[in-house]
């Protein structure tokens, strides 16, 4: 339904622009041979309809509301020397375009498309490649990143840059792209009020999508896929994460979503499968976890330092190594009524509960904190033989950290 | 047809055979005799190589042994406990020592002779002693080889048997055959056997016919010649 | 050797012990999909009763098997056979049968279960894997260890043993060590400690299927390099090839030169 009203506003705006403004044709054997000089020339309002072709062009600099509208994806070529499009103008359309070769640089931070100060702009239908920074906004408000590709080719952390860059920019969509091989998929500093939704962000050196000081976003359906970490939540407030699916996050200290200084976030509906972590916590408060499912990760959830109310309602844990690894013998959280595929009970009365409550710390995980090295022994007879025994008396696993009622059947 | 040569073997601080020198001649049966523990079984088991010796040589047919298999195939040999696979049934088993052995092999007269047919479809577990130790003749006689090894042949025999026994070891003596035989059974060695070998303390003590043996003892009798080459030598 | 493994074979396919093991089998495959309603979850407990009741079960089978066809092991010796073909027929009869037991008796009920349309396929055959060559490893050494003693009772006993140290108390010990010199870099230790112990070894190849995920999250420079490339699978199956080899030479070795 909304992409369809989307869709609709924007066809009606590109015509509405059509029927008041006039149209330069930009092309190789047209009058009008580069994007800069159809830019100059353009009145408010008008379109540039560039043609196929490659456009050897940097530091296009938009000063006024137009729409750039690409014809079977023309190829701007940046050339390395620097950023190639800057949209210093409310009211900028920039669709169907492929922008390679943005420079890279060690003291600016150069962007294929850089947004500044502007309201009501449009990016869509853009592919980015070879690239520094993708599509920089910056202070920007009442925008929309829509179906972009951004394949970049980042080795390295120090000399590469983000997919999709959000700085003090309120009330924008980011929707339906796909980022891929660069530093951080999408990045958002002091930006309140965005909506994520569906993109696809994978393989990128550091984080799918990073938070830094954002409040009250929302980021749901989309996949984080293969990246140095998946999600990187940190110093944020109300953040709600629905739906999302964080997949293969593998290694050191790699995980599907970390939490560091979060409060009252919702996540809910989120599919964490395949991780080294699913969720790593680091002191963060109210936080409602709900009928997410946690398949195959290493640690489902990792709490490390203070964390404080906390509710883990109606989850599935499926097959996970651990499910929960806690670094402290105190516990303020609250598990029930969750799913644990670990949980060997039965239920006696047939209330879909199970009669003895599940501890979801195991000994082994707190033996595997202190020496890591003895992960080697995950799933050996000897270890489930202490794990029984710490079981049956805890000492050195929280002893009042226990789901009450493990649910008998998974939650579908 | 057998040679052996300082033969030594010990199992563990226990000397079994201490340089024992053996030559039998092709033809004929030889019984080997001695007390128990002076190393009959174990002789016998060198030469089939079933033990290995610590020192010597031992060559039959006039090759060398060493480590070979090959020359299993021209001895039959019946073990002394006669212990099968019991799962098998006494038709499998002979199928399958003739399946191992791949030569021709007259079986059915055998099994006819001592009455085993209605054992064959038996499973071996569910034999008595006496008709075990006919399965293990029909094993060891149905081949066609010229050293045949019998250990404790009588073994848990009825008299018919034991006599049908002693005419198969006659007939195939006729046809050339050389046999190496231990018995407890005094008779049947006198019986049955041309030359005696009369092990002790891991030396041959003495060879030589039944009669050799009646003389140098001066006794008539056999069973007591046996006994006093024994006790002659206790007193020694 | 054909012929002995031939006769060795059928001689356990028709021994109760054989169907016993088999419908041991059977009945697990179907209690643990009862029981767990789903492939994926009685797989990770099948593996826990792989990597224990295969190893004992080889052991146990394999010393009982030395001992009770001792007779049918003296009938061939004297028969033209080479004693080595003799034991190693032997040998293969009895983990030939006990593997084809495990297949068939967990692959029957998970393949009922819609084994092939899942993708739990992979850990599966990696299980069965592992539980094949779990078996030829424990009978070889059950046979190791029966040739070496002549005394049944003995030769049960420590092969028994045998098996509860590789089992468990390796793994205690191997715990205790990693806890007491942690702070030491020890992954490379114990990634030898486990080349060391057999069972350990299957663990970890099974491991590298299921809990890749967290393996991964451990620091080391080898371990990452050993789980994080096909490095680990090529190693732990070599491991258990040399594993499997080094027994069954040792069985031949033996066998060559002892009195029966």
């Amino acid at each position: 339904m909304k992409r369809r009203e989307v869709f609709f506003c924007s066809l009606l705006l590109l015509f509405g622009i059509h029927l008041q403004a006039g149209t330069i044709t930009v092309c190789g054997s047209c009058k009008v041979k580069t994007i800069k000089e159809g830019v100059a020339m353009a009145a408010d309002f008008d379109t540039l309809l560039i043609k196929k072709g490659t456009y050897n062009e940097f530091n296009i600099q938009i000063t006024k509301p137009l729409t750039l509208i690409g014809e079977n994806y023309p190829v701007i070529d940046g050339g390395d020397k620097g950023e190639i499009i800057t949209i210093v103008s409310d009211n900028v359309t920039i669709d169907g375009l492929f922008i390679i070769n943005v420079g890279t640089s060690y003291t600016a931070d150069y962007a294929a498309i850089r947004v500044v100060q502007s309201e009501h702009f449009l990016i869509q239908n853009v592919v980015l490649e070879k690239l520094f920074f993708g599509i920089y906004l910056e202070k920007c408000k009442n925008g929309k990143v829509y179906h972009n590709k951004i394949i970049g080719d980042a080795v390295d952390e120090y000399n590469s840059g983000n997919g999709i860059q959000l700085w003090y920019s309120q009330n924008i969509v980011v929707e339906r792209n796909i980022v891929q091989h660069v530093r951080d998929g999408i990045y958002l500093e002091f930006s309140d009020n965005i909506t994520i939704e569906n993109n696809i962000s994978s393989d990128n050196l550091r984080y799918g999508l990073h938070f830094m000081f954002s409040n009250d976003d929302i980021y749901k359906d989309n996949t984080f896929e293969n990246n140095g970490a998946g999600v990187a939540v940190m110093f944020s407030k109300r953040i709600k994460m629905l739906g999302n699916t964080f997949r293969k996050n593998w290694g050191t200290a790699s995980f599907g979503i970390l939490l560091k200084e979060i409060n009252d976030a919702e996540i809910t509906g989120n599919t964490f499968e395949e991780n080294t972590v699913g969720i790593s916590i680091e002191g963060s408060n109210r936080i409602n976890y709900s009928k997410n499912n946690f398949i195959k990760n290493g640690w489902a959830i990792k709490v490390r330092g203070a964390c404080y109310t906390n509710t883990f309602i109606h989850n599935n844990f499926l097959y996970n190594s651990f499910d929960l690894a806690y670094n402290s013998n105190l516990n303020d959280n609250i598990f029930d009524e969750n799913y644990w595929s670990n949980y060997t009970g039965y239920d006696l009365d047939r209330n879909g509960t199970g009669d003895i409550p599940y501890r979801p710390v195991k000994l082994f995980s707190y033996i595997v904190n202190r020496t890591p090295e003895t992960i080697i022994l995950l799933r050996s007879l000897f270890m489930d033989i202490i794990d029984f025994s710490e079981k049956v008396s805890p000492v050195f696993t929280p002893d009042e950290l226990v789901d009450a009622k493990p649910l008998m059947k998974r939650i579908k | 047809m057998i040679h052996v040569e300082s033969l030594h073997k010990r199992f563990g601080k226990n000397v079994v055979l201490a340089g024992l020198d053996l030559d039998i001649a092709q033809g004929g049966i030889s019984a080997i005799l001695g007390p128990n523990g002076s190393g009959k079984t174990t002789l016998i088991k060198t030469v089939l190589g079933m033990v290995i010796p610590n020192k010597g040589t031992i060559e039959v047919m006039d090759t060398p042994i060493g480590n070979r298999w090959k020359y299993r195939q021209d001895i039959n040999y019946l073990p002394q406990i006669a212990n099968f696979p019991g799962n098998l049934k006494v038709r499998e088993l002979i199928a399958m020592i003739k399946d191992i052995r791949q030569k021709p092999s007259d079986e059915q007269k055998l099994i006819g002779l001592f009455g085993l047919e209605p054992f064959l479809d038996n499973k071996l577990s569910n034999l008595s002693g006496g008709t075990k130790q006919k399965v293990n003749i029909v094993l060891t006689f149905m081949f066609d080889s010229p050293l045949i090894i019998l250990d404790e042949p009588t073994n848990g025999l009825d008299p018919l048997a034991l006599i049908r026994l002693k005419e198969l070891i006659f007939e195939e003596r006729e046809k050339g055959k050389t046999f190496l035989i231990t018995s407890h059974i005094m008779q049947f060695v006198e019986e049955v056997s041309d030359q005696i070998v009369y092990l002790l303390e891991g030396k041959i003590y003495f060879k030589g016919s039944i009669t050799e043996l009646k003389t140098k003892t001066g006794q008539s009798n056999f069973e007591r010649a046996i006994a006093a080459i024994s006790t002659h030598n206790n007193h020694d | 050797m054909i012929k002995i493994l031939k006769y060795s074979f059928y001689d356990l396919m028709r021994s109760r012990w054989s169907y016993v093991y088999f419908l041991f089998y059977l009945l697990l495959g179907f209690v643990l999909l009862f029981l767990n309603n789903e492939l994926s979850k009685a797989v990770i407990t099948l593996m826990n009763v792989i990597i224990v009741l295969v190893p004992l079960i080889g052991t146990i089978f394999g010393v009982m098997y030395y001992y009770n066809s001792k007779e049918f092991t003296e009938l061939l010796l004297a028969q033209p056979i080479k004693r080595s073909s003799i034991f190693l027929g032997q040998y293969l009869g009895v983990a030939g049968s006990l593997t084809v037991s495990l297949v068939l008796g967990l692959g029957i009920p998970f393949a009922l279960y819609g084994l092939f349309q899942s993708n739990a396929i992979w850990d599966f055959s990696l299980l069965l894997i592992t539980g094949a060559f779990l078996t030829l490893i424990f009978t070889a050494v059950a046979f190791n260890i029966a040739l070496s003693n002549e005394n049944k009772i003995k030769g049960f006993g420590y092969a028994v043993l045998a098996w509860l140290f590789l089992a468990v108390i390796y793994d205690g010990l191997f715990l205790m060590s990693l806890i007491v010199f942690e702070e030491y870099p020890l992954d490379n230790l114990s990634l030898i400690a486990t080349m060391f112990n057999p069972i350990d070894l299957s663990r970890t190849l099974i491991l590298l299927k299921l809990d890749i995920s967290a393996l991964l999250g451990y620091t080391g420079a080898i371990f990452k390099q050993f789980f994080g490339t096909n490095l680990g699978l090529f190693m732990s199956i070599f491991m258990l090839c040399l594993w499997t080899v080094i027994p069954v030479w040792r069985l031949a070795y033996v066998a060559k030169r002892k009195d029966f």
